[in-house]
């Protein structure tokens, strides 16, 4: 299949089973809720290294938060609800406590539920004040600029990780502009981030390795410069530099559809083949054919 | 069509009604409601004695006629709907759990008192002990939502444990008298001593007030959470301005003579 130019591969990305959360933090200026976001989401890139992956998903407008205050979502995803839940009392209570103004409400309405700001509330050393409204419960917990506020539970829903694309192209420049092009329109996607650094993964994996204390390395089927040498490779001829996109959602619908989007958009903009990872479909429980995701948009 | 009782006899005293309520009226006919008991005094009558009743019980009931001697209207009621066009007497929603009573006039004394859930709405003034304790009990109401858009009189919240009670207008002496937890809004004035014996809770003013001496001021800063309460507000109809949902307001801890944990919030205008 061909989008203009490029080749859009016919192969399947291998996704997995995962949890999520939503987190929706407010600050007294977007700056100020941004700047929590940005932290409650720094190194979390992979599961592997990180413990989970996360992203900001939005900016909100004061209209669309709790509290009518400029806002930001965050997407958090871990391998099951426990680490999901760990990961959330972790980051909201470094990052999110300890930035200036902000509060910290729940974004996802689920029957299962993690106790984020009841345990948090114990930072208030017994000068914490609960409050319900509407069935809801908040903590007010005493700090230096005044209180902050966090919502007692938070939501945890079952979600999707590992969804991907690679981007192949001439060299780094023209790759990179295609790849950067592709997640600014993905990341208009509800329910859905791009985790790595400005979304994209270049040191991309295999799940493998000589080494037995590694178990994952480079994934050399995509290095161009091992083209000439490595056991396979899917470089050709033509391809200098290979870039990858992951994508963790809360359904399989906005994932396909994020994935939909950055397959157009790359092979519109200078991509020469649009490919995807994975693990001969053994290990994940979802297998995203990109042949299937761009026909369903031509269905519909 | 939901049930309709509309008064065709003015009670001369105090008509106990607390058969008016969707848990009591469930599953019954027209005829078994008209048949229901109600104290006129000290005499026992019916329903149908003061009322006509027509409809069926589907979970809402509404009320017309002068209902100001009308007493225990919804009274422990858990579920279900309540429109009163008009005033009410005393005791409306007194022990509630659940549902929602609104009434487009006036209530009496005692409007939900003890009420640990639900919704009411008071589109015209409240009377004193609004969601107050009992004499004798020293708990007051423990959950649910009142919201009064007019004044209410003196003991508004005694001895609450949890809700919101959100005056629009003004609130009159002891406004959260032994009060536990919970939290009260008065968008008008607030009387005289104020938060007596408050343990814990919020009582929030937009105007000056009068301190008892027993509160000690804390700061001057913008409560985070009382903007989930004025969003709130705002959405039944309360008119919360601008400035006071983003505004700065005075702490004052007390009630010193007890836990020393409550606090009364006043709008710096």
């Amino acid at each position: 299949m061909q989008i203009g130019d490029a080749e859009i591969v016919d192969t399947f990305a291998e996704a997995f089973k995962m949890s999520a959360a939503r987190v929706i933090i407010t600050g007294l200026t977007p700056e100020w809720a941004m700047n929590s976001a940005v932290s409650m989401t720094g190194f979390a890139t992979s599961i592997i290294g990180c413990k989970c992956e996360a992203g900001i998903e939005r900016t909100l407008e004061p209209e669309e938060t709790p509290d009518g205050r400029p806002g930001v979502s965050v997407l958090l995803f871990a391998m099951n609800a426990e680490g999901v839940g760990k990961r959330l009392l972790e980051r909201i209570g470094q990052t999110v406590m300890t930035c200036p103004t902000t509060s910290c409400f729940n974004g996802l309405e689920s029957e299962n539920k993690t106790v984020v700001g009841g345990q948090l509330r114990f930072f208030g050393d017994g000068y914490q004040i609960s409050k319900v409204l509407d069935g809801r419960r908040y903590w007010r917990i005493p700090v230096m600029d005044g209180e902050f506020l966090v919502e007692e539970e938070f939501g945890i829903q079952p979600a999707i990780g590992g969804g991907n694309l690679l981007i192949l192209g001439e060299d780094i420049e023209t790759t990179l502009h295609a790849t950067e092009t592709a997640v600014a329109e993905m990341r208009k996607v509800p329910g859905v981030i791009l985790p790595f650094p400005g979304g994209i993964v270049r040191s991309g994996s295999k799940t493998s390795s000589r080494y037995k204390f590694l178990f994952a390395s480079t994934n050399d089927a995509y290095c161009p410069t091992l083209r000439g040498f490595a056991p396979e490779t899917h470089v050709p001829e033509d391809v200098g530099c290979v870039m990858e996109i992951v994508i963790d959602g809360l359904d399989l619908p906005s994932t396909e559809e994020c994935m939909r989007i950055g397959i157009e958009t790359a092979a519109q903009n200078g991509a020469k083949q649009v490919s995807a990872g994975n693990y001969g479909g053994t290990l994940g429980q979802y297998n995203i054919h990109l042949h299937k995701v761009l026909e369903s948009q031509l269905v519909s | 069509m939901s049930l309709k009782l509309t008064l065709h006899t003015s009670p001369t005293v105090p008509l106990e009604a607390e058969n008016i309520s969707p848990d009591c009226v469930e599953g019954l006919t027209a005829a078994e409601i008209a048949a229901l008991p109600a104290y006129h005094g000290n005499q026992q009558a019916t329903l149908g004695d003061f009322f006509t009743i027509e409809g069926s019980a589907n979970g809402e009931i509404e009320l017309e006629g002068d209902l100001k001697k009308v007493k225990m209207i919804g009274t422990r009621m858990s579920h279900g709907r309540i429109v009163i066009h008009g005033d009410a007497g005393m005791h409306l929603g007194t022990n509630m759990s659940g549902g929602e009573i609104v009434v487009e006039g006036d209530a009496g004394d005692w409007a939900g008192a003890e009420m640990s859930g639900g919704v009411l709405e008071i589109k015209g003034n409240a009377g004193n002990a609004l969601a107050a304790n009992f004499r004798g009990t020293h708990v007051g109401m423990q959950g649910g939502e009142i919201f009064v858009h007019g004044n209410a009189g003196s003991e508004v919240g005694g001895a609450m444990r949890r809700g919101l009670i959100a005056i629009g207008g003004d609130s009159g002496d002891f406004t959260g008298v032994n009060m536990k937890a919970g939290s009260i809004i008065v968008l008008g004035e607030l009387g005289w001593r104020t938060a007596a014996g408050m343990v814990r809770g919020t009582i929030v003013s937009m105007h000056e007030a009068r301190i008892l001496p027993t509160f000690t001021y804390a700061t001057t800063y913008r409560p985070s959470f009382l903007r989930l309460y004025l969003v709130r507000l705002r959405e039944m109809g309360l008119p919360v301005e601008d400035a006071q949902l983003n505004g700065l307001y005075h702490r004052w801890s007390g009630d010193s003579v007890e836990l020393n944990r409550g606090e009364i919030l006043i709008f710096d205008r």
